[in-house]
């Protein structure tokens, strides 16, 4: 405990109280800045860095400075729910009903999609790939009760974990019964993690493509994408503003400007567009101009009849000084 | 994968020794923060451990065993209580703290404080005694005799901030789930190592872990040689 001289243990304790001071002068400073907007989001969206991309651009707009809050579909509504953000931007239809119905948010608009895919080892040892999602699950579930193959889920309530579930059950296989096998595991982390899982033991895994090959380009993993095809594997990117009646401290008025910006021109090309030097192809396509426009029919009616609630994105009893918003209705 | 690693390591020295601007501001927003962490716990602890060192008094023994107890408390669990206290719809909703820098900091200086407190309650503790009762003899007040104390285990005290700070700026739970992780505002050096490395930026995520080493080493190294000049 000892061994410094009292002038020395003076000098260092000064040392640390001026660092200190400048981190108070620092921290008064940059809380006192103008209101910001809290984003709670999913891992797919943010990890991909699409979103910092979209916030700079926001910024450059609106002056509006953007927070996002990465955390899976299910965390990112409860963060919400608590008043924690001001925008919540997901992908789990069937966990965003309730979110409006309770009223704790309002104006929702769908702004992109994509397709979920099915990715596994090279030898594909269940001999799925090309089938329909439906039938590669039960291949999967057949090669799994056998001891063949393995399955990772993400097991973390996230809107990826959410599609993996609707799929089983679309399949005809009880979740809960399943789970308690040795050949499905649960990662219970975000989707990169859960890739490096699959990868690591080979197994198979449910995956947005946008990760995926972000992961598979960077030479972290060499899963194959084996199911591709097949409307039950749409996936559907909503964005919905917390509800300021029900949250009186929510920045409405930022979380609107966000919501616009993400429909405009400029927010849907910058959606459509990331991704396409580095990849090749897009990894969000953009779905305001689809909706209104019906510019690829089957791909409307597959998205109407996943990500729509009463035949309409937002229902009008769940809409709130909308402006313009869905004018196009 | 060793390959992998070993360019990892390449890439980080570059971040470094190019002074990414990106992995400089990180690094000093990790510093204020946990700085300010520690000056915080340093004001309210430097008393209290003074007065657990100095004085006799009943109880002393469970209040030193129970700061000792909560020498290991883990960052997440105190990371998860203050979530919900700082949550909008918590009690303490209304300061507006949750995802805010000095959200993160008054969650690490209340982490640290039982380091804080132990250490230098032994600091105090290990002054000779005769120095507090010298001092009153020589007709000091009783806060004269306690600086008196103070002033002798000076080594020990800087000691406990350096400990207090090197926790403080190595933890992950507080300053993930208070902080958020948020770009250019609560990102610091842990919460950006988990990320990097959760989203296979493994180089990104390598430089950092390195800076955050040097850094902890740093202070120790400073502490040990000025310790070893007497």
């Amino acid at each position: 405990m000892q061994g410094l001289t009292s002038v020395e243990g003076v000098l260092v304790l000064v040392l640390i109280a001026v660092i200190a001071m400048a981190g108070v002068i620092y921290l008064a400073l940059s809380s006192s800045t103008t209101r910001r907007l809290v984003i709670s989001t999913t891992t797919s969206l943010y990890d991909t860095g699409v979103l910092d991309a979209v916030g700079a651009k926001f910024w450059q707009q609106q002056k509006i400075d953007v927070s996002f809050i990465s955390a899976g579909t299910g965390l990112a509504i409860q963060y919400a729910q608590r008043g924690d953000s001001d925008v919540i931007l997901v992908h789990a239809p069937s966990k965003e009903l309730p979110f409006l119905q309770n009223g704790d948010g309002v104006n929702r608009k769908i702004i992109a999609y994509n397709f979920f895919i099915i990715v596994g080892p090279m030898d594909d040892a269940a001999k799925v790939r090309g089938l329909s999602p439906l039938e590669a699950l039960k291949k999967i579930k057949q090669a799994g009760g056998a001891g063949v193959i393995l399955w990772i889920s993400r097991g973390d309530d996230s809107g990826t974990h959410t599609k993996e579930k609707a799929l089983w059950k679309a399949a005809g296989i009880d979740v809960a019964m399943i789970r308690g096998e040795s050949w499905y595991l649960e990662a219970g982390a975000g989707m990169g993690k859960t890739l490096q899982v699959a990868d690591e033991k080979r197994a198979y895994t449910l995956s947005d493509t946008g990760t995926y090959l972000k992961y598979l380009k960077d030479g972290l993993i060499s899963l194959q994408e084996l199911v591709t095809q097949g409307k039950e594997l749409l996936n559907v990117y909503s964005v919905i503003a917390v509800n300021p009646s029900q949250h009186p401290d929510a920045n409405f008025q930022g979380a609107m400007k966000f919501i616009q910006f993400l429909v405009s021109q400029d927010g849907q090309d910058l959606i459509g567009g990331y991704g396409q030097e580095d990849y090749e192809q897009p990894l969000f396509y953009p779905a305001v101009r689809l909706l209104q426009e019906n510019t690829n029919p089957e791909l409307l009616s597959w998205i109407r009849s996943y990500a729509y609630f009463d035949g309409s994105e937002c229902p009008p009893q769940y809409r709130y000084q909308e402006g313009a918003l869905y004018e196009e209705d | 994968m060793v390959e992998a690693i070993i360019e990892g390591f390449e890439k980080a020295f570059q971040l470094i020794l190019s002074g990414d601007p990106e992995v400089l501001s990180i690094s000093a927003r990790s510093i204020l923060i946990s700085g300010t962490a520690t000056l915080l716990a340093a004001a309210w602890s430097l008393p209290l451990g003074l007065v657990i060192g100095v004085r006799s008094f009943r109880g002393k023994r469970i209040v030193r065993s129970t700061f000792n107890a909560l020498l290991g408390i883990p960052a997440v669990a105190l990371g998860v209580i203050l979530y919900l206290a700082l949550s909008r719809s918590g009690p303490l909703g209304f300061f507006h703290m949750l995802y805010t820098p000095l959200g993160i900091a008054l969650g690490q200086a209340i982490l640290i404080t039982p380091i804080a407190v132990s250490f230098i309650t032994s600091a105090i503790e290990s002054v000779d005694p005769e120095i507090h009762r010298l001092a009153k003899t020589l007709g000091a007040s009783e806060t004269e005799a306690s600086f008196a104390v103070l002033r002798e285990s000076t080594g020990g005290v800087a000691l406990a901030v350096t400990a207090s700070f090197n926790r403080a700026v190595a933890e992950l739970g507080v300053a993930l789930m208070i902080g958020g992780n948020i770009r250019g505002s609560t990102r610091v050096l842990t919460t950006a190592i988990a990320m990097e490395t959760g989203r296979g930026e493994l180089a990104l995520g390598i430089a950092l872990a390195i800076i955050l080493l040097l850094l902890v080493a740093a202070i120790s190294v400073l502490m040990n040689v000025l310790g070893g000049r007497r």
